[in-house]
């Protein structure tokens, strides 16, 4: 069969290139691995200089994760200027109120947001009558870090673009080194060309949304409250969608250069609309957002992740991606008619 | 009824004119030189003849049967200008691979195989990968494979460019001993020499077809003493051709 034969000889060809290979398999896992060192870390410890603070007060910042020291304004601001502390707090009394003043650095977001936590603890321990707030949660917990929450979208997004570079040059190549003229000059379909190409290359995606996904949730260990043979369907059908579009678009590129071009203009914008970031209230960004598969392949996997959604409750997003897989896939066989007319 | 058969062809990308009104016949088992400049439409016809492009007007049938068509596709081997190997591969794996799309069954491939690497002379180097073979090699092993189905027509788009005296003077040994077994052979090329060798020749200038003939009766008609000289005869358009002048 002749599906079967292009489909062995792309098999043939990945096996002997092997940076190709290792592009697909372990560039994503360095990737996911240094998200995870930076996004997974403890909570920052605040660096707070004082004065003038009463004792109590000191006492309950001790209990904080923040590290204190006592100095005036004037080292503290120099402190600050140095970026060595976080924060300088001191007691105003402004009004015959005492006030706490409190200069923030101010450059970093996360520091500022650590100094305010740890004064709101301190500030809390102070007055223990004010109303007690507990926090539950219907998904994950308060355990989750910034990885937990961002990490599924982000294995969505490095199948996706990884998937597409590899597919798409690779087809690319095809056409600049001949053999795609050479291979449409014999009795081959175009369907049957565009059919062995899905399936050679599926062979590897698929190995390779596989690998990612094992690697994030058993040995990084992001949260996952669903089940993983639906994790592992979301992504393979998510790099399916990526191999397709790849090598449609692989029509419209001259050479790798072009090829990478692409790169920018759609799949990079592809993650403003997985779920990272609030769109919802920037109209004619959820209009776009309908059109990018990765906002599907995102949304279905931060679902079953996260809130531990069932395949079927997921199914709208699942027909969409497949969707999208077929129509990149009619699109490439009407594409090749450029090189042929039957 | 010629086995070739090329009506009123006429092609253009854009608003530039690649082919004007070309006609051609070309009956079984000849070796037929397409000569022309780069750029005289040499390659755009022959992608008209196995059925790659369409033309925009006019048709051409191969042994009856109106091209574009996949059926007759399998009769045809075709070797374009560029090598279009795939490197990674060996000799063997690339003539394999091309031998299963044209649904050689198992068993002949590997003779098939073994046939055309003895045809061009490779059969030491089947197993090495195309990466490690020189360009002359690549040349031969691309010849291999458009012989692989046994085409009826072989159709071989500057076959000998950039190829040493030696090797181009083996390939046209090749190409004499594949059309003794009754392959028509349609050729383009822009050099003289080779021109010569062929047992007719059109000859093709900014898509029109100048002259038509065997290398004898172009140089008679012209009354030139090489092709070259013919060649030049009849493309100045005050001469008498007896192909078409738009």
């Amino acid at each position: 069969m002749r599906i079967w034969a292009i489909t062995k000889r792309i098999v043939h060809q990945m096996l002997k290139d092997k940076r190709s290979l290792a592009l697909m398999m372990i560039a994503p896992l360095l990737i996911l691995t240094l998200l995870w060192a930076v996004l997974d870390n403890d909570a920052y410890e605040p660096k707070i200089a004082y004065s003038d603070l009463p004792g109590p007060f000191v006492d309950a910042l001790k209990k904080t994760n923040a590290k204190l020291k006592q100095t005036d304004l004037n080292e503290a601001k120099k402190l600050l200027e140095d970026k060595a502390y976080d924060a300088y707090l001191e007691i105003k009394t402004a009004g015959g109120k005492p006030e706490l003043k409190v200069l923030l650095e101010g450059s970093d977001l996360g520091a500022n947001a650590s100094v305010q936590q740890a004064i709101a603890k301190a500030s809390k321990e102070m007055a223990p009558d004010t109303l007690a707030v507990q926090n539950s949660y219907l998904h994950g917990s308060s355990d989750l870090s910034m990885f937990d929450h961002t990490g599924q979208v982000m294995i969505g997004f490095f199948i996706f673009f990884f998937v597409f570079i590899v597919g798409g040059v690779s087809f690319l190549r095809e056409r600049t080194q001949g053999t795609l003229e050479r291979i449409l000059s014999t009795p081959l379909k175009r369907w049957e060309l565009v059919c062995g190409y899905i399936a050679g290359f599926g062979i590897f995606i698929i190995l390779q949304a596989v690998v990612i996904t094992l690697y994030s949730i058993y040995v990084l260990g992001i949260y996952n409250s669903g089940s993983i043979l639906s994790v592992l369907l979301i992504d393979s059908l998510l790099a399916i969608t990526a191999l397709t579009l790849g090598t449609v678009l692989s029509a419209f590129a001259k050479n790798e250069l072009q090829m990478m071009q692409f790169i920018p203009l759609i799949i990079v914008p592809q993650v403003f609309f997985s779920g990272i970031f609030h769109i919802e209230s920037i109209g004619f960004l959820t209009v776009l957002g309908k059109i990018m598969p990765l906002a599907y392949g995102s949304d279905a996997l931060s679902r079953v992740m996260m809130r531990g959604e069932s395949i079927a409750s997921v199914l709208p997003d699942i027909g969409m991606l497949a969707g999208f897989a077929l129509l990149f896939v009619l699109l490439n066989i009407l594409a090749l008619k450029r090189h042929r007319a039957l | 009824m010629m086995f070739i058969e090329m009506n009123q062809l006429q092609m253009a990308f854009g608003r530039q004119v690649v082919l004007d009104d070309v006609n051609l016949d070309i009956p079984k088992g000849e070796l037929f030189g397409l000569l022309g400049p780069s750029g005289s439409g040499k390659t755009t016809l022959v992608k008209i003849m196995i059925g790659m492009l369409k033309p925009d007007y006019g048709m051409v049938t191969i042994g009856g049967v109106q091209m574009p068509s996949l059926r007759q596709m399998k009769k045809i081997g075709y070797m374009a200008q560029s090598d279009a190997l795939y490197s990674e591969l060996t000799g063997r794996a690339n003539l394999d691979f091309f031998a299963q799309l044209f649904q050689i069954p198992k068993a002949r491939r590997k003779e098939r195989i073994q046939e055309t690497a003895a045809i061009v002379d490779l059969t030491a180097h089947l197993d090495k990968p195309i990466e490690s073979y020189s360009g002359g090699m690549k040349r031969r092993m691309s010849l291999a494979i458009s012989l692989l189905h046994e085409p009826e027509l072989l159709i071989l788009d500057e076959p000998t460019v950039g190829i040493d005296p030696l090797l181009r003077e083996s390939i046209w040994a090749d190409l004499k001993k594949i059309q003794a077994h009754g392959t028509t052979i349609v050729i383009t090329t822009h050099v003289m020499e080779e021109a010569a060798k062929c047992d007719r020749l059109a000859l093709l200038r900014d898509g029109v077809l100048i002259a038509e003939g065997s290398p004898e009766q172009l140089e008679q008609q012209s009354g030139t003493a090489s092709l070259e000289a013919a060649f030049l005869h009849f493309s100045k358009p005050s001469s008498q051709t007896e192909g078409s002048v738009s």
